[in-house]
């Protein structure tokens, strides 16, 4: 509760902070201490020392592990406002108007965390998307922007319609927003409520495997990921869609088991696809920024085995996993921000000029590829356990891990370009204290890496 | 603690290295890292058995465990030995960056004593992959000219055998009765026959690509002559034992019935792998290349015997696993000489090395006869026990495998033959005063060969308690 008013209450002080101060180094600040703010009042209520008395008639429930999350998406923002401060400033005319915008994801975000009836989820999933338009067309000036933010637009509004029909299916089979209501059994012979709620489960999955550009809903990925500014594209790429996962899981661990055999299958082809969508698309291009829209997706079918069964691997899993995926992603980002051009060519040379960027770089490649001592390799290892304790199959499993080793190429490929090419790399003058912003991140994935329990013994405390 | 220290000296070394630019000194850090670690596992040899166990991974059940049993002790010393001689052999080559370079080295070194020494599944598969990204770096950085692509290739092999052993590993995990990844857990686990050959298959890819067993062959000769000559040393003497290793350790007593089920398939393969082998080193006039083939063989030749599944045979493999390490790291060091001084590899371009060069001549010839495996070579005591072994399994298979003794000879000799003798070659000519580092290092293993060859009874004294826990129940 407390995350969700404060940020709120944060997004409308930052609309007013534009208005007052001119300096937007100064409005990089006030966000960082108003996230500092929201990480605190989170924290208090995850601890249970304080929490804003409010009756939500039990359409919200505050969880360890919701609240654990929203400490964690806090903290990546956080993290991300600090490393990318300067960047966002050089965006638009007032970089207060994007501080209030990811003030109301986070608000969206808390709420998506702690949903406990199908109307807040869609009211969570609305305040986080709607700034996701703006963030996107933010250059105003530069077309493949606009076009991005239309086009995200457009097909984000067509997956709502989706998602609220699929609600009013729900609703009508068993009267009830509320998630925790016990599934329809199907030994009481409602024939025709049955067929609703499956029907109904079926559009809001659809809708969310849009949201997170499952395949075969994740056309606009590559484009909007693309076309958004490179600094919103880090914030997409990983704060919303985590976010989005989290809620995923949470709805479907609850709810999804009614469509018994016929939903393995479902979830199976989605994940399936999007493990070949993405990694096999991820091999052909030549833009780095494209190339990790595509990975996003890769990484996406991943972390749906988590999906399959609510084991402790799979929510300890998909904590970790997004843990580990975003920070890797945001210092990526981080670089090619730096770059002049986003060509794989671009980063030839790189270990010459700037051998600490370049072996940053490598650290967040290795952990988004699964290399053990990088957080990406737990979090893998924790999605497959997940996925064979389910007892799924084996051949699945199998067949993700044949795509793990497909993503080590186009990895790799950008770690080739750096070390083994010559050639003069198109960077930025980068600053010193860059570099150290960027070093924590690294030091993150290790630390993931090494000791993941250190990340995830909160989580039962 | 010993133990402990082992592993954290190579990579305390390494993390210094990174720093210190200057040549000289970093050879020394170098040098001094890999001494100390030498006496100190010659130490831990000597001592008995030796443990080491701290928490780790609380949520999984991980443990940071370290065990030496005779089977780690082995390749523990192999590993040990290998490092400062490659560092003391190669110290006069040009490398740039050579800090970086020593320093990527040493990170394999712990790596692979990880590999070896581990004694919890996780902590297993963790130093198994440690072990691959440093000889990535290094190969792609220092290699020849198609080395990206060639790394690239041993890489991704690798890395997909890895992948599919960590599913074995899940897989074995999640039927542990305590959830844990200890070894004697994993040897306790509760699988159903069908799940065991499931398991069986999935570790044995990993293996079978990293020794590497035909047809899975194909990213090494390549590797082999691309890398710097100083990480084809690491790779074939040690890197290639890791897959007999974990076979050894895992395999074998994990999933017996399903090893047993499956030694006629694999001990052909081994075969059929080592007279393809052997065949195409004969044709071979690249030194480098014909030695990385002698190689394949020699290998094919130890995962028959392994698969064989007798006691004997296993003997024979735990003895041969450190001779061909000393052997094939004596041969290398002999090319790399000759193709720094000479700058070819070509066997028709060289000749009469013993005219230039005395010494280096008689140590090829002592090497040449130690890959064939010569009485009083210490090959000859590890191969006569696996064609012992392979006999028991199967007299024909064993008749086969035996051509390659003849193979062997054919492609050893005729190295020795273009290399050594007849008339001194224009190349040859530019053999300038010996590498008295290198020479002494080759002249140090050569005692070690001979010795090990004439007396192996200290080396049946270290591994019987390892023959023990797998043939004895």
């Amino acid at each position: 509760m407390n995350a969700i008013i404060a940020s709120a209450l944060l997004g409308v002080l930052m609309m007013f902070a534009s208005w007052i101060f001119d300096n937007e180094k100064t409005h990089t600040r006030i966000a960082l201490a108003g996230l500092l703010a929201l990480i605190v009042a989170n924290v208090l209520q995850l601890n249970g020392v304080y929490t804003v008395p409010l009756d939500t008639k039990g359409m919200l429930s505050f969880t360890q592990f919701g609240l654990y999350v929203n400490t964690i998406l806090f903290i990546l923002t956080f993290l991300y406002v600090w490393l990318n401060g300067d960047e966002i400033a050089k965006i638009g005319n007032h970089a207060a108007d994007f501080y209030a915008l990811f003030f109301f994801i986070l608000c969206g975000a808390s709420i998506l965390t702690s949903f406990n009836n199908l109307l807040m989820l869609f009211i969570g999933i609305e305040i986080l998307s709607i700034p996701l338009y703006i963030l996107t067309g933010a250059d105003k000036k530069n077309l493949n922007s606009n076009e991005a933010a239309l086009k995200y637009f457009l097909m984000g509004s067509f997956s709502t319609g989706i998602f609220l029909l699929g609600i009013t299916f729900i609703y009508g089979a068993t009267g009830t927003f509320q998630i925790t209501t016990p599934i329809l059994n199907p030994a009481t012979g409602m024939v025709k409520e049955q067929l609703m709620h499956s029907a109904g489960l079926i559009l809001i999955f659809v809708s969310f495997n849009f949201k997170v550009s499952a395949a075969p809903f994740h056309f606009w990925t590559p484009d909007v990921y693309d076309g958004a500014p490179t600094v919103f594209t880090s914030f997409m790429a990983t704060i919303v869609k985590a976010t989005a996962i989290i809620a995923f899981v949470v709805l479907f661990h609850s709810q999804f088991k009614a469509l018994g055999y016929a939903w393995d299958l479902l979830l199976t082809f989605v994940l399936m696809a999007t493990l070949f969508v993405g990694n096999i698309t991820a091999v052909f291009q030549r833009s780095v920024k494209r190339m990790l829209a595509y990975s996003s997706i890769a990484q996406v079918g991943f972390m749906l085995f988590a999906l399959y069964g609510a084991t402790s691997f799979a929510t300890e899993g998909i904590l970790l996993y997004i843990m580990a995926y975003s920070v890797a992603s945001i210092g990526l980002f981080g670089v090619l921000i730096k770059m002049k051009e986003y060509s794989f060519e671009a980063f030839n040379g790189l270990a010459k000029k700037e051998p600490l960027l370049a072996a940053m770089t490598t650290v967040f490649l290795l952990s988004l590829a699964g290399i053990p001592l990088t957080g990406g390799f737990f979090a893998k290892y924790y999605m497959l356990n997940a996925a064979v304790q389910s007892g799924i199959g084996l051949w699945l499993v199998v067949v993700a891990i044949l795509f793990a080793a497909i993503s080590v190429y186009y990895y790799f490929k950008l770690i080739q370009a750096m070390y083994f090419a010559e050639g003069e790399p198109a960077i930025y003058e980068v600053a010193q204290g860059y570099k150290y912003k960027l070093l924590v991140f690294a030091v993150l994935i290790l630390a993931l890496g090494i000791l993941p329990n250190l990340f995830l013994s909160y989580l039962y405390f | 603690m010993v133990l402990l220290s082992i592993l954290s000296i190579p990579f305390i070394a390494a993390i210094i290295l990174l720093f210190v630019k200057p040549e000289k000194i970093a050879n020394n850090v170098a040098v001094a890292a890999s001494a100390i670690t030498l006496a100190l596992s010659i130490y831990i040899a000597c001592k008995g058995a030796a443990n080491f166990d701290a928490s780790w991974m609380l949520s999984l059940n991980a443990r940071f465990t370290l065990t030496a049993d005779g089977l780690s002790k082995i390749l523990m010393l192999l590993t040990s030995i290998s490092f400062p001689a490659i560092f003391i052999a190669t110290s006069k080559n040009q490398v740039k960056n050579r800090h970086q370079f020593l320093s990527l080295m040493l990170f394999a070194q712990t790596g692979l004593l990880g590999v070896f020494l581990a004694g919890d599944a996780l902590l297993f598969y963790f130093f198994w992959e440690l072990a691959l990204i440093p000889v990535y770096f290094l190969c792609s950085i220092w290699g020849g000219e198609k080395r990206v692509a060639v790394t690239f290739k041993f890489f991704i092999y690798t890395f997909l055998g890895s992948l599919f052993m960590l599913i074995g590993i899940i897989l074995v995990y999640t039927h542990t009765s305590d959830q844990s990844f200890a070894y004697a857990s994993f040897k306790a686990a509760n699988l159903t026959s069908h799940q065991k050959i499931t398991a069986f298959a999935l570790f044995f890819t990993a293996f079978a690509i990293k020794m590497p067993i035909f047809p899975l062959h194909t990213w090494q000769p390549d590797a082999y002559e691309q890398s710097p000559t100083a990480v084809t040393m690491v790779l074939s003497a040690v890197m290639v034992k890791m897959g007999l290793y974990g076979v050894i350790r895992w395999l074998m007593p994990l999933f017996p019935d399903a090893f047993s089920a499956h030694s006629n398939f694999v001990v052909i393969l081994s075969v059929i792998g080592i007279l393809y082998a052997s065949f195409i080193a004969i044709r071979q006039d690249d030194m480098k290349r014909l030695i990385a083939y002698s190689s394949i063989a020699h290998i094919g030749l130890m995962s028959a015997a392994l698969f064989a599944n007798n006691e004997i045979g296993t003997q024979g493999v735990l003895i041969q696993l450190f001779s061909h390490g000393v052997n094939v790291l004596g041969l290398w060091i002999i090319a790399d000489i000759i193709e720094q001084q000479t700058g070819t590899r070509s066997l028709k371009e060289m000749g009469g090395l013993a005219k230039q060069n005395p010494t280096l001549g008689i140590l090829l010839v002592g090497f040449a006869f130690a890959n064939i495996a010569l009485p009083l070579t210490n090959a000859f005591v590890g191969e006569f026990l696996m064609f012992n072994s392979l006999f028991q399994f199967n007299p024909w298979i064993a008749a086969a495998a035996g051509v390659s003794v003849v193979l062997a000879a054919i492609y050893t000799l005729n190295m020795v033959q273009k290399c050594a003798y007849g008339e001194v070659s224009e190349k040859m000519n530019k053999m300038q005063a010996p590498n008295m580092p290198a020479q002494f290092v080759l002249i140090v293993l050569f005692i070690v060969v001979i010795i090990s060859g004439v007396y192996p009874a200290p080396f049946f004294d270290l591994t019987a308690d390892t023959l023990q826990q797998l043939f004895i129940k």
